[in-house]
């Protein structure tokens, strides 16, 4: 899958748990979910669960440590749309 | 009770006057259900409000809290928990609730938690709080929490 398209999606999935959503505007690859979007990092696990239904796939506990930013929760959600 | 409802009670962190929990019924991998009875001298009924005691609805969310997701999380998370009894600290993360009817001194509230999904240590539920006087729903709503070890706490 194109992952501009997957970036689309994800922001789409993340802008309800994003507090401020005027970031989302200019939104990078590096920005990092916890840090710099200021999302509730007890949120990270409605977010990995939204994307598992969204996409199908099953997120571990390691590949969760492994979402920091925008960039590698694409990666992730990539690596397993392609192990499928 | 049975005796690991009872271990799970001695469990709880809380002490009087928070300690929200009387007993529990019972607790499976999908749900728990408990009870506790509001008396008629909670320190909160002197201030909300006075000659007027009403039960809070942050009070109502406290003790759907402690049976509906701490209890349930301390039965979820056991095996882990062995060793750790005294050094773990439960994590409230959220509640979305709707407040149905008043509730009293004296009124008996009856808790049941219903599991929504419980991952990466993160435990989110449906509770719902029944005035067992009236036989009324008085409370519903989502509510998340962790479990998590004391040292972690700072990071």
């Amino acid at each position: 899958m194109d992952k501009s398209k997957i970036q689309e999606e994800l922001k789409e999935i993340i802008t309800v748990y994003v507090p401020d959503k005027k970031i989302l505007d200019n939104i990078t690859l590096e920005h990092d979910l916890i840090n710099d979007l200021k999302i509730n990092s007890a949120h990270i696990v409605d977010i990995v669960l939204d994307v598992e239904e969204k996409y199908d796939i099953m997120i571990e506990d390691e590949a969760i440590m492994k979402m920091a930013t925008i960039g590698q929760a694409i990666q992730v959600i990539n690596d397993k749309l392609e192990e499928k | 009770m049975s005796k690991l409802l009872e271990e799970i009670i001695a469990l709880l962190p809380y002490r009087a006057p928070f300690l929200f929990v009387d007993a529990l019924e019972e607790i499976t991998e999908n749900g728990s259900k408990g009870y506790y009875q509001l008396k008629k001298d909670e320190y909160f009924y002197q201030g909300h409000f006075p000659n007027n005691p009403i039960t809070p609805g942050v009070i109502l969310i406290e003790i759907m809290a402690q049976i509906g997701l701490v209890c349930f999380g301390i039965y979820l998370s056991k095996t882990k928990l062995k060793n750790q009894e005294t050094s773990f600290v439960p994590i409230f993360t959220s509640a979305e609730v709707d407040f149905l009817g008043p509730v009293y001194p004296e009124d008996q509230l009856e808790i049941t938690s219903r599991k929504i999904y419980y991952r990466f240590d993160k435990l989110k539920c449906l509770v719902t709080c029944r005035n067992i006087i009236t036989n009324q729903v008085v409370c519903k709503g989502e509510f998340s929490g962790m479990i998590v070890n004391k040292d972690k706490i700072d990071q």
